[in-house]
Order: structure tokens, then sequence, then C-alpha cells
């Protein structure tokens, strides 16, 4: 019996078992690999996707908690890096190997939807459960407030 | 999508009989390398391919593992051949160790070592320069010109009376012209890219979920394994009954390898799931009996002959017969690299060929590795590599290639092997434990007249490269001859195999070595009752580029000027891969805690070719660093490593992360190594700050607030 969600606006379908993680329904099911595995645990955020409008771990969340639900990945934000967080993350250069920065932006992206203004102990609560061991945090912290002020003005 | 241009010797030679393209091969004097390279649609020693639509395609020799190679090798090639390396495309060379070998690890196709600048520096802009004159001839033998009265600027040539031809309409005829032997290349002031900030190429993939690693690799056909493998690293699988595994949904098959025992399922999860059925009996083999306190006894008990690393005057005599000796011994933990994407490949075995697809920092390795483990030939083995999500030295080990490799085979399909973050943490190749026992005999004005120094520890070059035990590793003595000035001095090493494998680890003996010098220093000022930075000064006078960016790190770091109340500050200093660098760290204690407010680095690393790939390697290898020197501790019990996850290995988060300022000295000396050696001096920066802190003095790794209390 599939379960049907709404992936990245679009009416989605999925087969795999009801216990299986949300993430791995999306990458090897529905073959949208942007989003990544890091932990299992839901103790990285690699796999951070967003479930009506919330961040939340994908690794953690199995395909039966999205039935009937909205899931928005990392290709949601724009295909074409025209998102002002897009933006503002090549504007500073933020990824290095690149990895958990799908996590990253959309944990940013959940943080900015709520609040357009957030200071350094907002983005630190919002962000802290997303590692990067390249250590681009400088340059993401820049990079949010980069994005939230060109949100503002828009 | 992939970002990742395929590559493979195999699809060159197809895309160019096709007609589609053309390879325009340069020759370089590599060691042992031909110089025969003109008039061949393929040539080994390709670096540039530019394509009858005038695509160029620029090769990196070195993996994208976040250091920026992907940007930094193509703009020393752009520098010469005169192209907008926004223009250009960019492709991770397939195994060839003859042409992409790094030289200044002796030969082999490997990414580490913060070399792939310093060795391409040259090499690349030779090759770059070759092309651009084989072009230019091409383009003056069409319009029957002089050379000189020719510029190739921009991807094209031009000549007089508006004569204008693309490098694309060029590149056939330019690739039956002679490679030129000489070629001039611009004086630095002329550089347009090199030395320039430049936005990295891969920014965008990475960003939009594009960008394709190992785990993204997805071919027709492929399957899916999760492989058990025996809780002590090395053990073997006795017997094990896959029944109840096999009958579960998705399963094709079960299958022994040397490693393990193998699921091979229709998805990652089935697999993942099913290997929870499996029962396994293991034979646990030597492993089994080692535990962190019986490995710390041994190193410190160890009995292995010691090789001497340099002695000058007779230090032992000095210390024996001074009124006043300071001697500390300082412990390096194991360590985890806990890469953000765990260990993955990707194999098809068919028709006697292999294919592997994934991340690796070793391509001739990974190439040589399968071909002895399944008895094939090298040339029958192709290696794509994919962006690596984080590499740290990890990947410069083959285990989970071969593995994937096994695994395609036994089962005769495309296969993709998967490690969980436990199997991953669990079965590292660590950081090897450290002792270091130093000594120094201190004169009435509170300097060192003699110094001893100890390293016992393991050597990984002995395990990968097959370094005889009798050979001093260069890799464990780095950073081991401090630059103060002292009389006398006795340095060695003693290689001393704990019977645990272990790898190369972002720094490698720098950070190993700096923790024992860098807090040794800071102990004799602290004996002195002088300032940690004014009595390394004075011991520097015959360095000035170690004085240079010690003064300046100080000077940053606001050092004459006491720091708010409740903190304090810790210095430290190394050269390190022709790098010179200075930190200072500023913390303070929250509830026995350290937290770490700021980082001043400065760094003379000499020429740099992209400054802001550097600012961003000092970036992370201070985050690196730090995660090490609060947390990084692997422990064995009964042989298993007990860190499983990031809750029992913690590293740095955004919420713990210094502001971190730098400071590029410049210079016109030979480009050094960055990706590595900042990570080396956050431990001892910050070890000093806490003796400042507290007056205590922890001479053991991690800095825990166990320790700190204790």
């Amino acid at each position: 019996m599939s379960v049907k969600f709404t992936l990245n606006g679009k009416p989605a379908a999925a087969n795999a078992e009801p216990d299986t993680p949300l993430l791995w329904v999306i990458r090897d099911e529905l073959g949208l690999t942007g989003t990544k595995f890091g932990c299992g645990m839901a103790l990285c955020g690699a796999c951070t996707v967003h479930l009506n409008g919330q961040p939340v771990r994908s690794c953690q969340t199995p395909l039966s908690a999205v039935a009937g639900a909205k899931v928005a990945t990392i290709e949601s934000l724009s295909r074409n890096n025209t998102h002002p967080l897009q933006v503002a993350w090549i504007k500073h250069d933020v990824p290095q190997c690149g990895y958990c920065q799908s996590g990253q932006l959309m944990s940013a992206a959940a943080l900015l939807a709520g609040n357009k203004n957030p200071s350094d102990a907002d983005i630190d609560a919002a962000m802290s459960g997303n590692i990067c061991r390249c250590g681009t945090y400088p340059r993401i912290k820049a990079a949010i407030k980069d994005a939230a002020s060109s949100m503002r003005k828009a | 999508m992939s970002t990742v241009a395929s590559t493979s010797r195999r699809d060159f030679l197809k895309t160019s009989a096709a007609g589609t393209g053309l390879l325009l091969g340069v020759s370089l004097s590599l060691p042992g390398g031909d110089a025969q390279a003109a008039g061949l649609l393929y040539t080994p020693n390709a670096w540039v391919h530019i394509a009858d639509d005038n695509t160029i395609t620029l090769l990196s020799a070195r993996s994208e593992m976040g250091q920026g190679v992907y940007t930094s090798m193509p703009m020393l090639i752009a520098e010469e051949l005169n192209v907008d390396i926004r223009q250009i495309k960019v492709a991770i060379a397939p195994p060839d160790a003859k042409v992409y070998g790094n030289a200044l690890l002796g030969g082999p196709q490997l990414t580490g070592g913060s070399t792939s600048v310093r060795d391409g520096w040259e090499k690349l802009r030779v090759a770059g320069a070759q092309v651009r004159e084989m072009l230019v001839a091409a383009a003056a033998d069409k319009w029957k010109l002089d050379a000189s009265q020719l510029k190739a600027w921009n991807g094209t040539v031009t000549g007089p009376g508006g004569r204008k031809a693309t490098y694309g309409q060029l590149a056939e005829a330019a690739s039956k012209l002679p490679v030129p032997k000489d070629v001039k290349l611009k004086d630095p002031s002329e550089f347009t890219v090199v030395g320039k900030p430049t936005r990295r190429l891969d920014t965008p993939s990475k960003t939009n979920g594009t960008a394709e690693f190992g785990i993204d690799v997805r071919l027709p056909g492929m399957v899916y394994a999760s492989l058990e493998q025996c809780p002590v690293i090395g053990g073997q699988v006795k017997r094990y009954d896959a029944s109840k595994a096999k009958g579960l949904p998705g399963v094709i098959d079960v299958v022994q390898i040397p490693d393990g025992v193998a699921v091979v399922a229709d998805s990652y999860w089935r697999a993942r799931k099913a290997r929870e059925a499996l029962v396994v009996e293991w034979d646990e083999g030597p492993v089994a009996a080692i535990d962190n306190a019986g490995m710390l006894a041994g190193i410190r008990a160890a009995t292995d002959k010691p090789l001497p690393l340099k002695a000058v005057g007779d230090a032992d005599a000095v210390i024996k017969d001074a009124a006043k000796v300071v001697r500390a011994e300082y412990v390096s933990p194991l360590l985890a690299h806990a890469t953000m994407e765990p260990m993955n490949f990707t194999a098809h075995y068919a028709n006697g060929k292999m294919a592997l697809i994934g991340p690796t920092q070793w391509q001739d390795g990974a190439q040589g590795a399968v071909a002895k483990a399944l008895g094939m030939k090298p040339e029958d083995i192709t290696v794509k590599t994919t962006f690596l999500g984080g590499g740290f030295g990890r990947r410069i080990d083959l285990d989970f290639i071969v593995q994937a490799a096994q695994i395609s085979k036994a089962v005769n399909r495309p296969v993709k092997l998967l490690w969980t973050r436990e199997d991953d943490m669990t079965h590292d190749f660590y950081r090897p434990m450290a002792v270091h026992q130093l000594a120094a005999a201190v004169g009435p004005d509170g300097k060192p007249t003699a110094m001893t120094f100890r390293m016992v520890s393991q050597s990984v070059t002995g395990r990968v490269f097959g370094l005889p035990g009798e050979v001093q590793d260069p890799l464990m003595t780095e950073a081991a001859l401090a630059p103060y000035e002292i009389a006398a001095t006795r340095h060695e090493i003693v290689k001393h195999d704990s019977g645990l494998r272990v790898g190369y680890w972002r720094s490698v003996s720098h950070a190993l070595n700096a923790f024992a010098n860098e807090s040794f220093i800071d102990e004799l000022a602290a004996a002195a009752g002088q300032d940690p930075y004014a009595y390394r000064m004075s011991l520097l006078q015959k360095q000035p580029r170690f004085a240079n960016v010690l003064k300046m790190a100080a000077d940053q770091a606001g050092w004459a000027t006491p720091p708010a109340a409740g903190r304090t500050r810790g210095i430290a200093l190394m050269e390190g891969y022709d790098t010179y660098m200075a930190q200072v760290a500023e913390i303070s204690l929250k509830d026995g805690q350290i937290q770490v407010h700021r980082v001043t680095v400065v760094a003379d690393l000499g020429r740099m070719v992209n400054p802001d790939t550097v600012l961003a390697q000092i970036q992370s290898s201070v985050n690196f660093g730090l995660s090490a020197a609060l947390y990084g501790d692997v422990t064995l019990v009964k042989g298993r490593v007990q860190q499983t996850n990031f809750h029992n290995y913690p590293v740095v988060r955004m919420n713990e992360a210094p502001q971190i300022d730098v400071t590029l000295v410049p210079s016109t000396e030979k480009p050094g190594g960055i990706g590595e050696p900042a990570t080396a001096l956050v431990a001892p920066a910050v070890a000093n700050a806490l003796f400042a802190a507290t007056g205590k003095r922890l001479r053991r790794l991690p800095l825990t607030p166990e320790a700190i209390k204790a």
C-alpha cells in the first residue's frame, strides 16, 4: 500500500515499508539525492527537510508519519540558486566539502521563514543541530544574516 | 545530475573517436614520465581537453574534499592558458599516477599532506603555458604568421588584420604539433588569476543538492549493500546464519567477504534492516585484547629502538648536571575522522572489468588494492572520483572500496556499499595515540640550556606504504623540531605498534608534536615566571619568519592588553607544510567547560593561489582542531571502539564555534600548504589559555571538564 504525500509541491507516493525513514524514501525510491545521510540518529542534521513547514530530521521520520503531509527538500529551495539563502551561500562561498549544506540550508530556511531578523543567539539555536565537519560555521552565520537582510528588503 | 564530469580514459577515447571533441596533450617534465605527447587525440599526460564547441575541460589530479582543489588546480592551469575559469569545466582525473602522481608524496596519485597547490604550483602552470603555445603555433601555421605576432587571450587567439580563432577551432591542429620543451611562465606581477580571491566553481552545485557525492551514485540495475563487520577490528567470520535475513523483503543475496557478511537488497534501508537479522559468530582476533589503559601503558614502556631525529651538543649531560630541570609528559588520544559522509563506494563488476565510482583520496591506490584483492589487472579497473563528503585522511584508506568491489563481484551486479555512522566510527583507521616525554635544563635567566624530546607513537606510513620499522617515518616527525634557540638538544622518535590499525588524520603528527612542544615551552615560561609570548620571542632571534607571525598574532589578539574579566589567552607557534603560523586562543570557563571565544590566526604561507580558500581552510582547521581539543577521544573495551555516533563522539557545533580572526602575511615565498596546519595549533593554544585561567597544566587531551576539575 503506498503512502501519499506532497513532495516539493507535487503529489508523491511511496511504496516502501511504512517504518522506512523518509530519508531513504526520498533518496532511493523518489530519486532526490540532495538530502544526505549523516548519522541516522537525528544528531547531525544532514538529512533536514521540512515537514509541513517545520524542520525535521528525515532519518528519524518514518514514511508513515508523512501520509497526507507536505514535505520539502533542498530541491524545493530553488533549482537555479535563486533563493536568498542560496544567493548568500554562494556570495560567502560557504560550502567546503558541501555534504552537510543541504541540511544547513533547510534549517536556515526554516529559521528565516519565522524570523526575518535573527540574532546570533537565534541562529545558534536554530543551527546547532546541524554539524559541519569542515567548520563552515562562521560563513553560515554570515550568509544567514545576509539572506535575512535581503529578505527584509524584498 | 552530476557536476563531476566523467573522465575515464575510455570515455575520452569514445568521445574522441566519435569526433565530438579532442584532447590536447601536454608534456610535462614529470619524474619517469615520457615526453611524447603530440599528435594523439588522447595522451596519457593530459590536463586540458578542448572540444570543437570551445568547451574547455581542465583536469584536477586531486580529489575535491572541501579544500578547494576543484577551483585552485584549474586556476593554476588557467593562469597560463589565459582562459576565464568561469568558462571552463572541471573533472577529476582518472587513475594514472605516471601523469597525475603527487611528487611531494613520492609519486602516488594521492590527495593529502596539504600538497595539492605545492605540487601543482609549477607543473600546472607549465601545462597551461604549453597548451597556450601550441594553440598559438597552430594559429601561426594557419595564418602563415610568426607566433610573436599573435596573442592568446580569453579562449581566443588573435592576430594582425583582425584574425581570430577560438581555442576550440585550433585544438585539433594544435594537438598535432610538438610539445614545447621550454615555456616561459608569467612573472607573478602579471598574474590575473593566481592570487586573486576567486569564488569556488563547485559552490552552486553544493547549494541546490546537485553535487554528486559517493552516496548519490546511481547506476542502472544497481543494488545496495550493508556490511556487518566484526565489532573488533580485524576479526574474522567464523560462521554465520543468513536464513532469516534472506527471507526479508527486498533481500537479493547475502555474501561473505573477508571483512564480514554483506546483505544485498533492492534498497539501502532493506539491506540495512535485514542486516540486523544476521547471526554472525566471530573470531575476534588479537585486537580483542586491547583497551586504552593497556595501550597507554605499552606506549610508555615501549622498548623499541629509538630513531634519532636530531642531536646538537650533549643535551643529556647538560640536563644531568643542571640545577633546575623541567620534565613533562604529554598524551594524545586516539581519534576518529568522522567525515560527514560515511564511507561508501559503488562498484560494478561485469565481464572481467571493474568500474569503481565514489569518494577516494587515492585513485591509483584504489585501483591497485582492488586489483590485488580480486586478482585483476589494474588496467581492467576504472576509478571515477565523485565529490568527497570530507576526507581528513580517512579516504586515503581503501578498505570500503575493496569491500564494494568484492560484493559486486560476488553478486555480479552494480552495488553501492554504504556504511552506517556506527560502522564508520567503529571501523576507522584511528589517529594513533602518542606519548611525548620532554625535559629541559633551565639556566639562571629562566632560558633553556638543553632539551630532550622523545615521542612514542605508531607509524601510519609503515602500514600504508610499507615503510620499514628501522626507517624514520617523516609523518611522525613533523613539527618535532621547534624553532626555539636552545644550545643542546636531542630528539628521538620511537615507533611502537599498539596493535590497532591507525591512519593519517588531518595535520598528522604536527598535531601530536605541536601539542607537546607548545605546551612545554609554555611550561618553561611559567617556570621562569615570564610571559609566554615574550619568552618565546626571546628564543626566536634567529628565526625571523617565526618571530614575525608570532608578533603579528600577539598584536592582532591584543596580547598586550588584558582580556575581558574571566577570560584568558594562550599562544602557540609552529611551522608545517612550509607554512608558518601562530595562534592565540581566548577562552573562559563556564560550569567547568572551556568556552573558546576567539581564535586569532596569523599565517605566512608564501604565495597563495586562492586567498579566500586559504581563509576558509584556516577557519575549517580551527574548528576541526577544536573538536579534537575539547572532545576527541576514542576508547576501546575488549577491542571494541565505544564511540558510535555524534552523541558519544561530539564535535564542535555552531554554538561552540569561536570567532576566528585570520591575518595572512603577504609573501613571495613558494606556496605552503594550508589544508591542515591550523588544526595542530588549537589544542596547545587552548591548553595554554586554560593554564593561564587555572594555573593547572593539562598534559593529556582532550581538555574535558572532568580533567579540569580533577
